[in-house]
């Protein structure tokens, strides 16, 4: 069952005085209110992954690692590839991060990352039906946070993307009915690269990547990921507040024009 | 199957009508009724297309086990949960990662609504059981649930309204039917709040421009404030009726 969590003591004194920043137009770490945190994204850090980004947004670190294995497919999509997104809050990352099951937030967050991949069809999953109704690849994203600074939507869905767009795996053919592997590797055949942007309303104001503070006096957050034709493919509203329909557009509009910067650095490290 | 597959299911006929026969801002006929569980504390029942859907309020009551109460509001909990038999292949009753994940969003959907200060200590929790499921069970389970906490004597801000909106065969469509939910393009599940303007519940799926987006999210918004009038329109059912029934025994008492 989801429950309301225990606000930290720290938040209900800090509030006070974050809002009155951000009323200024002003952040705690001296950003602009729609100014992102430096992104470093380093690809193939894990050898022995398919494919593996590291993203340092600010002081969160996320490593994402893509494992490709074969398997079968679902009955309903007999000639096509798997893609599956899971996400361990591990506990060197934070405080209050426990071992045991995935709870609601590393769902949410899994669930989140991964519509924004499978929605976006950015990878051409039918080229990953090796044969139709009984052997497909199937695509595993791993996302681990390591250190949680706020945001880690974001993190995580660049940082999925980085070790998708990083991700090699043996190219193959189909003859006398088994799979064939070839001494050449290929890239994941992918299509589109969608960028999640999350804004959160403090107060009355909407500002863009909430560091952990800005995250835990927040009203509410909207993760918009958009895809390289600028078309949404996803979004997610969390939190206890609620946005008036004027805010939604403006963070629609706003996470479009930002997802192009970062998509392009992502992509630009794959040559 | 595939794309090629898919793009041979037409959604919207020559007439621009849907596959239920519905215009593109129509409706599915919603029927709501409140008080419907006896031990419950407060219940409501949606018929909302052919989803059926039950929500139940049990609460305030105190928190259980003690060390999830909070000192200066209620506990909200929900599960949004789908029977076995509500779609078309079983489904394992065992919560799956999108009930969990539903049941999150929901929660934080109604919990704005409620006035959870007045109730220290206290939890109030909130079940919803879809029994069949029809596309849009998330925004139905939201519209059911806020009459049912209201039912419950909850004191609320406001009710909170579900309603999607999404995308079939390129065109913005209000509340996606199951085939269009699993052949469209995309799908906009959306819940409001009228008076305070205030939108408690967005998520989005597929594909679709900024002006599609803005235009479903219009859409839904509307539909939202239509079915708002509805859950009053329920309540007013159920309580005015019991007013009646009080005066009359007033008035028998007069006479005795």
């Amino acid at each position: 069952m989801s429950a309301t969590h225990q606000p930290t003591p720290l938040a209900k004194l800090e509030q006070k005085t974050i809002q009155e920043i951000i009323l200024k137009g002003q952040r705690i770490d001296e950003r602009g209110p729609l100014d992102y945190r430096p992104l470093t994204i380093t690809l193939g850090i894990v050898e022995k992954a398919n494919g593996s980004a590291q993203v340092y947004l600010g002081k969160t670190k996320v490593l994402a690692g893509v494992k490709i294995q074969t398997g079968t497919p679902f009955e309903d999509t007999p000639n096509e590839g798997i893609l599956t997104v899971n996400a361990e809050f591990v506990p060197l990352a934070y405080p209050t991060f426990e071992t045991g099951p995935p709870d609601e937030n590393s769902i949410e967050l899994a669930r989140v990352v991964d519509r924004g991949i499978r929605e976006s069809k950015a990878i051409d999953l039918q080229k990953l039906c090796i044969e139709p109704g009984k052997k497909v690849f199937v695509v595993f994203v791993d996302i681990y946070i390591l250190d949680h600074d706020g945001n880690l939507i974001d993190a995580a869905g660049m940082a999925a993307l980085g070790a998708l767009v990083n991700a090699k795996m043996q190219e193959f053919e189909w003859k006398n009915n088994e799979v064939r592997y070839k001494e050449t590797k290929m890239l994941l055949p992918m299509q589109n690269y969608p960028v999640p942007i999350t804004s959160v309303k403090i107060g009355n104001s909407v500002i863009v990547d909430p560091c952990l503070e800005e995250e835990q006096v927040m009203n509410c957050r909207l993760t918009v990921t958009t895809g390289k034709n600028n078309d949404v493919c996803a979004m997610q509203k969390g939190g206890l507040g609620t946005f008036t329909p004027e805010e939604i557009k403006q963070i629609i509009s706003s996470a479009i024009q930002k997802s192009k910067d970062l998509r392009e650095k992502i992509i630009s490290k794959v040559n | 199957m595939g794309n090629k597959e898919k793009d041979k299911v037409r959604l919207l006929d020559d007439k621009g009508l849907r596959v239920d026969g519905r215009r593109l801002d129509e409706l599915r006929p919603v029927k709501l009724e409140v008080g419907v569980l006896d031990k419950a504390d407060g219940s409501a029942y949606i018929e909302h297309g052919r989803n059926k859907i039950l929500a139940a309020i049990f609460g305030p009551r105190e928190a259980h086990p003690k060390h999830i109460a909070l000192a200066d509001r209620a506990v909200v909990r929900c599960r949004y949960h789908m029977a076995p038999f509500s779609t078309d292949e079983r489904k394992s009753p065992a919560p799956s990662r999108r009930e969990q994940e539903l049941s999150k969003v929901v929660r934080e959907s109604l919990e704005p609504s409620i006035m959870s200060e007045y109730f220290p200590r206290s939890t109030i929790d909130i079940f919803i059981e879809v029994l069949q499921a029809d596309a849009g069970t998330r925004c139905a389970g939201v519209t059911a649930a806020s009459l049912a906490l209201a039912d419950a004597g909850i004191p609320l801000r406001e009710l909170v309204a579900g309603c999607a909106a999404g995308k079939v065969d390129g065109k913005v469509a209000l509340d996606l039917s199951d085939i269009e939910d699993k052949k469209g393009d995309a799908d906009l599940p959306v819940a409001f709040m009228p008076k305070s303007n205030a939108v408690s519940l967005l998520q989005m799926d597929g594909s679709m421009t900024e002006d599609e987006l803005k235009q479903a999210l219009d859409m839904s918004i509307n539909a939202c404030r239509t079915i708002y009038e509805m859950q009053k329109e329920a309540l007013r059912r159920k309580y005015h009726v019991e007013r009646e029934e009080e005066e009359k025994e007033e008035v028998a008492e007069v006479k005795a």
